[in-house]
């Protein structure tokens, strides 16, 4: 008992001194979580509109591995990735393996099925004639996209927050891509980690009040976004 | 003028031919409807006229000049009302203005429509409700209203009334007819329902397996159906294969079962003929009447059933006809399932569909079919 005792009198120190290095963690979880979200997202809802929306040989196929990839492994995305960025491995030259970037394009890959396959699924829930509706009302393809995607924004903030949530709470592939340096790809998984592994539990139990305070914040914002209705 | 023109359309799906038009002209300011049972392609033809659906063969001719290429500025000079509303999740105002805000219209302009076309459809009270809490009859008024809001040079509506209760589909059937009649917008009209086609349309077009079967005036089509599918769905219940006895001086005289039948027609050649008969042309009495009905037929009643306020009576007078009467004439005539009594009809209520030989052309479509 003394144990958590302890360790939590001298986390609420650690985040009422407001530590140095504490914080920087925690803003770098959030740029490196946030920006592979951005890109996932961006991904996500192109390839996630084609799926639902286009009918081609193949498409099936395509939305079974979209489903599989929403449960893809963390470490197994880490090896590929640290395969692919090694300075010996195919894209060595771009000189990422060991810095943010490469933790950048670990969580993308991970988040990116997870929101790809909601929005295959947001987007199949609407009414199959809307499309042809809207483009009657004179619509063109990009109006088109912008009023479904309007339409389906509920379920496409869910695909935001599990994407975000799945890249903020992996540990895995930064790990593995991005080496957990002290100042440079420390994030907030990886320093708990680290921190757990020394037996220091004050710290670990800290960061991890921050890591949930963060998912907590970005989840109420944006379940804020996705319930504030339209005039009733 | 001829709005829209259709020329050797064909529609495929997977492989599929669905549709097939070889010609069809949408006039300026007509109404025309498409009639024919599920699956008939009636859609298809909808979309293919609004654009949405590019035809695997053939043109598609808009004020005389190919669409190829233009569709997006084309169908901004449309509007189409689907079976469903298709409303956004946004307030009814927003979605009556939707078409507008997609043309660039500035927002007085469109605030000014968006207000006229709901009051004209009597939901200008829900103008700030939300789409979603509509009922199913307001949503739909909220979809035409729409749909006009935009001014359409042709109006496009796919059964837009099918999925409504019959009370608030006939009082917006009439809203419609009278809107439609004070805009005369060039408008098409796809139904299942013939009361709604005869209602509203000046033209018919009925289809059936994808393809066009007859396309003619309204009162060409309910009265002179081009064969068997036609007839059936234009509200002919009696379709009875006949032999041709005799013709002269534009009488033909037929044998019907055991009875004998005298129809006009004009130069009629076939020998073998099916007889169609609305049931409201036939005048059921207990015994022979003096009147100008040649057709005098004496029967016995098979079978009565109810259909809305009429009564429909089937007769055996030699072979099988179907009657409509009133639910009054019923109990005055005291008519039961046995009861004998005389069924007549005019000659010139007889329509007789060709089989075997040479086929008649007819009339009412004849500028119409190639």
């Amino acid at each position: 008992m003394e144990l958590i005792w302890d360790g939590l009198r001298e986390a609420f120190r650690i985040l009422g001194t407001g530590d140095r290095d504490v914080w920087e963690i925690a803003i770098r979880s959030l740029l490196v979580s946030g920006s592979a979200t951005a890109i996932a997202l961006i991904f996500g809802v192109a390839v996630g509109a084609t799926l639902a929306f286009r009918r081609f040989p193949g498409r099936n196929l395509a939305v079974v591995l979209v489903n599989t990839g929403m449960g893809l492994p963390p470490v197994v995305v880490g090896l590929a990735v640290a395969i692919l960025l090694w300075r010996s491995g195919p894209l060595g030259q771009l000189g990422l393996i060991y810095t943010p970037g490469a933790m950048v394009v670990a969580q993308a890959v991970i988040a990116a099925p997870l929101v790809t396959g909601f929005t295959v699924a947001a987007l199949g829930a609407l009414p199959p004639r809307l499309r042809p509706q809207l483009y009657a009302l004179g619509a063109s393809r990009l109006q088109m996209l912008w009023l479904v995607l309007q339409e389906a924004r509920m379920p496409l903030l869910a695909a935001l927050m599990a994407g975000f949530g799945a890249a903020i709470s992996e540990i895995g592939a930064s790990l593995m891509v991005g080496g957990n340096l002290s100042g440079e790809t420390r994030v907030l998984t990886t320093a708990v980690a680290l921190a757990v592994q020394r037996g220091e539990f004050a710290p670990a139990i800290a960061l991890s009040i921050i890591l949930l305070t963060l998912i907590f914040l970005v989840n109420l914002v944006l379940t804020g976004v996705q319930q504030r209705e339209r005039p009733s | 003028m001829t709005k829209i023109a259709l020329r050797d359309i064909v529609v495929r799906r997977g492989g599929v031919e669905i549709l097939r038009v070889p010609w069809l002209d949408l006039r300026e300011g007509e109404v025309l409807a498409v009639l024919g049972p599920n699956g008939a392609g009636k859609s298809t033809l909808l979309q293919v006229l609004a654009l949405l659906e590019r035809p695997a063969e053939g043109e598609v001719r808009f004020d005389g000049e190919a669409v190829a290429g233009r569709e997006l500025a084309l169908r901004r000079r449309l509007a189409v009302v689907f079976q469903e509303s298709l409303l956004l999740n946004r307030s009814v105002e927003a979605n009556v203005g939707l078409g507008l805000s997609l043309r660039g219209v500035p927002r007085r302009e469109r605030a000014d429509r968006v207000r006229h076309w709901l009051a004209r459809f009597g939901i200008d009270g829900l103008a700030k409700r939300s789409a979603r809490s509509l009922s199913g009859g307001e949503a739909q008024r909220a979809s035409l209203a729409r749909a006009f809001a935009l001014e359409p040079e042709v109006l496009l509506l796919d059964e837009p009334f099918s999925a409504l209760d019959q009370p608030t589909r006939e009082s917006l059937l009439e809203e419609l007819a009278t809107v439609l009649q004070e805009t005369s917008v060039t408008t098409v009209f796809v139904s299942h329902d013939r009361n709604e086609a005869a209602r509203l349309a000046d033209r018919v077009v009925v289809l059936a397996e994808g393809q066009l079967r007859q396309v003619g005036l309204t009162a060409d089509v309910f009265t002179a159906p081009a064969d068997e599918t036609v007839a059936a769905y234009v509200g002919v219940e009696t379709v009875i294969p006949a032999r041709v006895l005799e013709v002269s001086d534009g009488l033909v005289t037929l044998q019907v079962g055991e009875a004998k039948v005298e129809a006009t027609a004009e130069s009629f050649v076939a020998t073998e003929a099916l007889l169609c008969l609305r049931p409201e042309d036939i005048v059921l009495a207990l015994s022979d009447v003096a009147g100008s009905a040649r057709n005098q037929l004496r029967g016995v009643v098979r079978g009565i059933r109810s259909a809305g306020a009429e009564v429909r009576v089937e007769v055996d007078c030699g072979f099988s006809l179907v009657a409509s009467i009133t639910k009054r004439s019923l109990e005055e005539l005291g008519l039961e399932v046995g009861s004998p009594l005389v069924a007549s009809f005019k000659a010139t209520a007889v329509h007789l569909i060709p089989r075997g030989g040479e086929r008649r052309t007819l009339a009412s479509d004849a500028d119409d079919v190639h």
